[in-house]
């Protein structure tokens, strides 16, 4: 291995400054004692964390956007998982295609995923319904969740499956014993990236969520078109340690660097 | 265990497929029918077909810049995250273990993170006295604060930090595929760090590089929130152009083709960038 030089590692210390410099900004301003956008540096306060707490539209789209995420991320795994058995026990005629089709909501713009939705649901009489919109969280996560439990599933050793046979366990021990404790870890971090994506989605769902139905992402979204302030300052500060807490756990679960870059690091 | 009863896996995965045939496939056919239809300005939507509003979204100036401006703003922010992520894969992969785990981490954990909220910390360093702006006068480098906010290289700044992550893990992917024996063997035998960078690692990375501006383009060219805010109205690319078509133009059908054209040029673009790659490399690894 070739050590780094100097040059390069100006480089990457100015690389991490760039990637982390948005995020310290917003985490820092929401810490103002004052009312306007002020980078605090000998007085700190709370008081724009409790000024969540009196903005009706903030807590309520935040409590909606925590809803839809558990009910997409979940629907999503519960629909992935049978999928998934499809796709990594059997080998049929159109396969391929169907992987295809299932990972295609990630090469599709979100914005004309939101396009279609809006006419669809508009069309269908579910005009800012929230099933409606958790439809459509379901399908733009499903690619997330599908790939993890498939990712899992194939790291599982199939030679423990044939030991365990032939060793006399019958077929409920064996999904019990060795198949469920090797996928279960990819389950839990198919649904929590999941979730995240659900919860951090904006493009498609600034189409289809009506003014009174509105996510979080969507509601600050059209705060910032308005005004940025110190208070949309606490709430990104909450989402970045919610998000961070969620990242630890993936961590313990199932590898943050493996969900990162995939298999083989 | 590869067994094949038959019917089976359709069985299995026949939840999932009613859900994207219900709600993939019968949604966008209904965009691709209403991106036909008329639109009145009294009655909204009509049932005439049309190929009016594909022509407006063609042949109308206005539109034309719009989609020019996002074809630079993604062309521009894959050329920067290609010399600053390619790069930076690189020294990652010459660090040591626990290191290179820990910035691995940092340089690819905001991909996590909301557009929204990593698009709001770039608009507060962008403010007239903003972070950026206080630093540069003090350092004496400019004498007059700079516009970020609704200006292009805003907008490419926000969106390369946005996209870049994908730049380097596709690159990382690449160089892991490399043997640092090789390198050292070159540098061996006398080559030079630069010829071994050109002759050794380059060709290796190139895949990665390819396959990562793909994607950063892709994202790039229908990013919505991070144009929306720091661009502001004035600076409309396809994804915002096509809300406001929806949300405050009303005129459906018009914004149904607006998405279908930016979805068949991001197509477009990334096929033809796709096969003219594939060419030169066949002919560069022969």
């Amino acid at each position: 291995m070739i050590p780094n030089g100097r040059i390069a590692i100006a480089f990457h210390t100015l690389f991490v400054a760039f990637m982390l410099a948005p995020l310290v900004v917003v985490v820092w301003v929401s810490f103002t004692p004052a009312s306007i956008l002020t980078l605090p540096t000998t007085e700190f306060s709370l008081r724009w964390f409790w000024a969540i707490l009196d903005d009706r539209q903030f807590t309520s789209a935040f409590g909606r956007s925590l809803w839809l995420g558990l009910m997409a991320a979940s629907l999503a795994v519960l629909l992935a998982i049978p999928a998934a058995v499809a796709m990594h026990r059997y080998r049929f005629p159109g396969r391929g295609a169907l992987v295809g089709f299932f990972l295609s909501p990630l090469v599709i713009p979100h914005v004309v995923l939101g396009v279609a939705f809006l006419r669809f649901f508009s069309q269908a009489g579910l005009s800012g319904s929230f099933y409606a919109v958790a439809g459509a969280h379901v399908l733009v996560i499903f690619p997330y969740a599908l790939r993890l439990v498939l990712a899992s599933m194939a790291s599982m050793n199939p030679m423990l499956e044939r030991a365990a046979y032939s060793l006399g366990a019958t077929r409920y021990d064996v999904v019990r014993r060795i198949m469920l404790p090797a996928v279960l870890p990819g389950i839990a971090g198919g649904w929590i990236i999941s979730f995240i994506q659900s919860f951090d989605e904006v493009t498609m769902t600034v189409f289809i969520a009506s003014p009174s139905q509105t996510t979080l992402p969507v509601r600050m979204y059209h705060y910032i078109e308005e005004s940025i302030d110190p208070l949309v300052a606490s709430v990104s500060t909450v989402v970045i340690v919610g998000t961070f807490l969620l990242m630890l756990v993936i961590d313990r679960i199932y590898g943050i660097d493996r969900l990162l870059v995939g298999e083989g690091h | 265990m590869m067994t094949s009863a038959r019917g089976t896996p359709a069985f299995l995965s026949l939840p999932a497929i009613i859900l994207f045939t219900a709600l993939l496939i019968v949604p966008m056919v209904m965009m691709v029918v209403l991106s036909f239809q008329e639109y009145d300005q009294m009655l909204g939507v009509a049932s005439g077909a049309t190929e009016e509003n594909y022509l407006t979204v063609i042949t109308d100036p206005y539109y034309q810049e719009i989609f020019l401006r996002t074809l630079g703003l993604a062309a521009a922010t894959t050329l920067i995250s290609i010399l600053i992520g390619a790069p930076e894969a690189y020294i990652l992969s010459r660090m040591s273990r626990q290191w290179r785990s820990l910035f691995l981490v940092i340089c690819l954990s905001p991909l996590l993170i909301s557009v929204v909220v990593r698009t709001l910390g770039w608009a507060m360093l962008f403010g007239r006295h903003g972070l950026i702006n206080e630093t540069l006068l003090k350092l004496g480098l400019i004498a007059e604060p700079m516009a970020f906010l609704y200006t292009l290289h805003g907008v490419v700044i926000a969106m390369v930090h946005v996209c870049v992550p994908f730049m380097v893990i596709s690159v990382w992917i690449a160089l892991q595929r490399l043997d640092p024996k090789v390198e050292a063997a070159a540098l061996s035998l006398g080559a030079s760090k630069l010829t071994v960078l050109r002759r050794i690692v380059f060709p290796q990375v190139l895949p990665g590089i390819l396959s990562g501006s793909l994607i950063v383009f892709a994202l790039c060219s229908s990013s919505f929130a991070t144009p929306g805010i720091i661009g502001g109205r004035q600076l409309k690319v396809a994804a915002t152009a096509t809300h406001d078509e929806f949300m405050s133009t009303m005129n459906w059908p018009l914004g149904a083709a607006l998405a279908i054209v930016l979805l068949i040029v991001n197509a477009a673009v990334m096929l033809s960038y796709n096969r003219i790659v594939e060419r030169r490399y066949a002919r560069i690894s022969q």
